[in-house]
């Protein structure tokens, strides 16, 4: 915003007053995030800059860090690195054994949050839908109760939910859910889901229902209507939203630690151990590649937000 | 009128009317019932948690069944006594009996003990019952303590919620207030709201700025600067805590810095983490987008012509500001402040990591009780009192911003 001409000598201080405590609270968000990306080069143990890394020494950097990642808890280091090394690392690193946890359970958590929720926000949106405020309530509540609440509740409950099923006689197909990949994807999805709600609902607020009246005059069924009128006009918004669901899944500790066992752990499990027994710059450099992915995030929903802008004939203002 | 079948207009409408509800509520309610299936039963099965406990009544049924018996208050007699000398027995043989004293000592400590060393010796117990178990320890004879199973014979019980807030249950059974050394969870409750209530504050106050500045600019600018509003609410909240960590620290980034600058000597590092202040600090930076973000799609809309015209007629910019507008913002200040109260009352992780022993929240005992004491029913009971602030707080937000307008970036 620019100063009005009409300002008094007080008001022009004041807004420049203004503007530099807007870049220090710039500098407050995101300060902290980008100061573990030079640290996590640091070639010394600590956390902070050391003096050779303030002059720019190359021997004050190093990827020990990264390397650290790659080789936890027990592959040699000073072995060459050929292809069954890497085969090694593949197979046994604790750290990569995270992440493909994570990518697994992110990934099909991510598509139950998304199929689920894409149906459900069609029929929120319409007009006709009954007590629409209180289920739109239930289905956002899982994002409002404390995480606390709801792992632990998810743990009472897969410690045996076989009670549930008893009266069918199926029992004897389900087992306990703790320790399990179907329940950490379930809780996650679950999760995941009022995100999808949030942003899909978003994007059929300015759909047109008409486009979806004239298909079905033209003789179209359902099923082509959806997927050839309805889908390509709110895909930014369920790409969003899964995106939102994704990454709800691959940033969430609580309820991995209380329902998963050792074979689950994920990304920020593996952190929350890495930060609770003794923190190391390793952490620093998984923090760094994590910012890194959420700086690709963002860039994705950015492109997404201005082609659903555009496609729907939007114009910012 | 009729249709052109025949049929009277008004219930063909009617008709059309409610199967168009139908098939809207048919698509909701996959999701609906999985909703119900992974998290509403999850949290009806904690709340019975908070009021049923059967380590006493299912591991010692023969003294169960005389407690039912008996009116309360009766003295044990010798069948009595029989019952408890066969249930320890058992208990001991199946290892449980250390689930039940565990029971009996949620309500009365230092009993638990007594079982477990007692049910050792069981198996030789020989009638008359009541000798030999007082010969085993004298504090069986103790009438408070069989107040206290006959108590704890009944599964369901409301002494968790009692427990929760800091009341118990004397001799006849009346409710009384714990030992003041043993009132913790009310204050802690009481803690936890005013923490949450000093992070919304310093939200909106660094919020306010923020969210009129982006406002104000140009679109152009205001995307651009959003991205930095954005990146934090994209990124990892263990990575954002992290970093605190790593600044925070007595040999961090910042005490360096500072010491480096001549503002506190080497030895006047400041203690800014592991405390209530790195709870506060971390908090703000991580619920700070939760607030600008309501208030930026509030403050977006307002024309700039309405500030205009007010200093037009002669308002101060202050003025023009605190009358014209600050009010038009309110309905942003409601949302972004409830929004960030309610994240704020039920976190766990950053407290957990960045609190130290004084900067633990509601949650923080939550999960201490779940993992580490193992009283479960306790654990639900704070979480059970949680869930019903949260609720509220929910309900308030949805009557005063309504659940549709909350907006993710």
């Amino acid at each position: 915003m620019s100063l009005p001409v009409y300002a008094s000598p007080l008001e022009r201080v004041w807004h420049y007053t203004r503007l530099v405590i807007c870049a220090l609270i710039f500098l407050f968000l995101i300060a902290p995030i980008l100061i573990v990306i030079p640290l996590s080069f640091n070639a010394e143990p600590y956390f902070t800059f050391t003096e050779k890394m303030l002059a720019f020494d190359p021997s004050g950097y190093s990827l020990r860090w990264y390397d650290l990642l790659l080789t936890q808890p027990a592959i040699p280091t000073d072995v060459p690195r050929d292809a069954a090394w890497w085969a090694q690392v593949w197979n046994e690193s604790a750290w990569v054994r995270a992440a493909k946890n994570s990518v697994i359970i992110g990934f099909f958590s991510t598509i139950v949050a998304t199929v689920l929720g894409t149906i459900a926000a069609l029929g929120l949106s319409r007009p006709e839908m009954p007590n629409r405020r209180l289920i739109m309530a239930i289905l956002i509540s899982p994002m409002i109760v404390p995480i606390i609440i709801t792992a632990t509740g998810l743990f009472f409950f897969y410690s045996s939910p076989c009670a549930l099923i008893s009266w069918t006689g199926l029992s004897q197909y389900c087992g306990r859910l703790t320790g399990s990949y179907v329940g950490v994807v379930l809780a996650h999805a679950t999760l995941g889901i009022p995100f999808v709600i949030i942003t899909v609902t978003a994007t059929l607020i300015g759909f047109d229902q008409s486009l979806n009246r004239a298909a079905a005059s033209l003789g179209a069924p359902p099923a082509t209507t959806f997927f050839k009128v309805t889908m390509p006009l709110i895909l930014p918004g369920v790409i969003s939203g899964a995106l939102f669901a994704f990454v709800t899944s691959f940033d969430e500790v609580v309820v991995v630690l209380f329902v998963a066992a050792h074979d689950q752990q994920t990304i920020p499990r593996q952190m929350w151990n890495g930060i609770r027994e003794q923190i190391s710059p390793a952490i620093l450099s998984v923090a760094t590649i994590l910012v890194v992915i959420s700086i690709a995030m963002l860039a994705t929903l950015e492109v997404l937000r201005r082609r659903s802008e555009r496609m729907r004939g939007v114009t910012p203002h | 009128m009729t249709t052109s079948d025949g049929r009277p207009l008004k219930s063909a409408l009617a008709t059309a009317q409610r199967r168009a509800k139908r098939r809207a509520f048919l698509l909701v309610l996959p999701l609906l019932a999985f909703i119900v299936i992974t998290f509403i039963l999850p949290i009806g099965q904690l709340m019975h948690q908070a009021i049923y406990n059967d380590g006493f009544s299912a591991n010692m049924p023969r003294t169960t069944a005389w407690f039912a018996e008996t009116p309360p208050g009766t003295p044990p007699d010798e069948a009595a006594w029989e019952a408890l000398a066969h249930d320890l027995r058992d208990a001991a043989a199946a290892r449980t009996v250390g689930v039940v004293g565990t029971r009996v000592n949620y309500e009365m400590s230092g009993t638990r003990s007594l079982f477990t060393s007692t049910a050792r010796g069981a198996a030789r117990f020989e009638p008359p019952y009541r000798e030999a178990l007082i010969a085993s320890d004298p504090k069986w004879d103790d009438p408070v303590l069989w107040g206290t199973m006959r108590q704890v014979s009944d599964a369901y019980s409301a002494n968790f919620f009692l427990a929760a807030l800091d009341m118990t249950r004397d001799v006849n059974g009346k409710i009384v207030p714990m030992p003041e050394d043993r009132q913790i969870y009310v204050s802690l409750f009481v803690k936890t709201f005013l923490l949450a209530g000093l992070i919304t504050f310093t939200c909106f106050l660094l919020g306010f700025p923020i969210a009129h500045l982006l406002a104000t600019l140009p679109m152009k600018w205001s995307n651009l600067l959003m991205i930095l509003v954005l990146l934090p609410f994209w990124t990892s909240l263990l990575v954002r805590t992290t970093s605190w960590m790593v600044l925070l620290q007595t040999q961090g980034v910042v005490n360096n810095s500072l010491v480096a600058l001549g503002i506190i000597g080497e030895d006047g590092r400041i203690q800014m983490i592991y405390n209530q202040m790195g709870t506060i600090i971390a908090m703000t930076h991580i619920l700070l987008p939760f607030m600008i973000l309501p208030l930026y799609s509030v403050m977006r809309p307002i024309p700039p012509s309405y500030v205009r015209a007010a200093r037009s007629l002669g308002a101060t910019s202050w003025t023009a500001f605190r009358r014209v507008y600050l009010p038009q913002t309110l309905p942003g200040v409601g949302a972004g402040s409830l929004l960030v109260f309610i994240l704020a009352v039920g976190y766990y992780i950053t407290p957990a990591l960045v609190g130290g022993a004084s900067g633990q929240l509601i949650s923080n005992l939550i999960a201490f009780h779940m993992q580490n004491s193992l009283n479960w029913s306790l654990a639900s009971a704070l979480a059970a009192l949680l869930l019903a602030a949260v609720l509220v707080l929910y309900w308030i937000y949805d009557r005063l911003v309504g659940i549709d307008n909350l907006k993710l970036g």
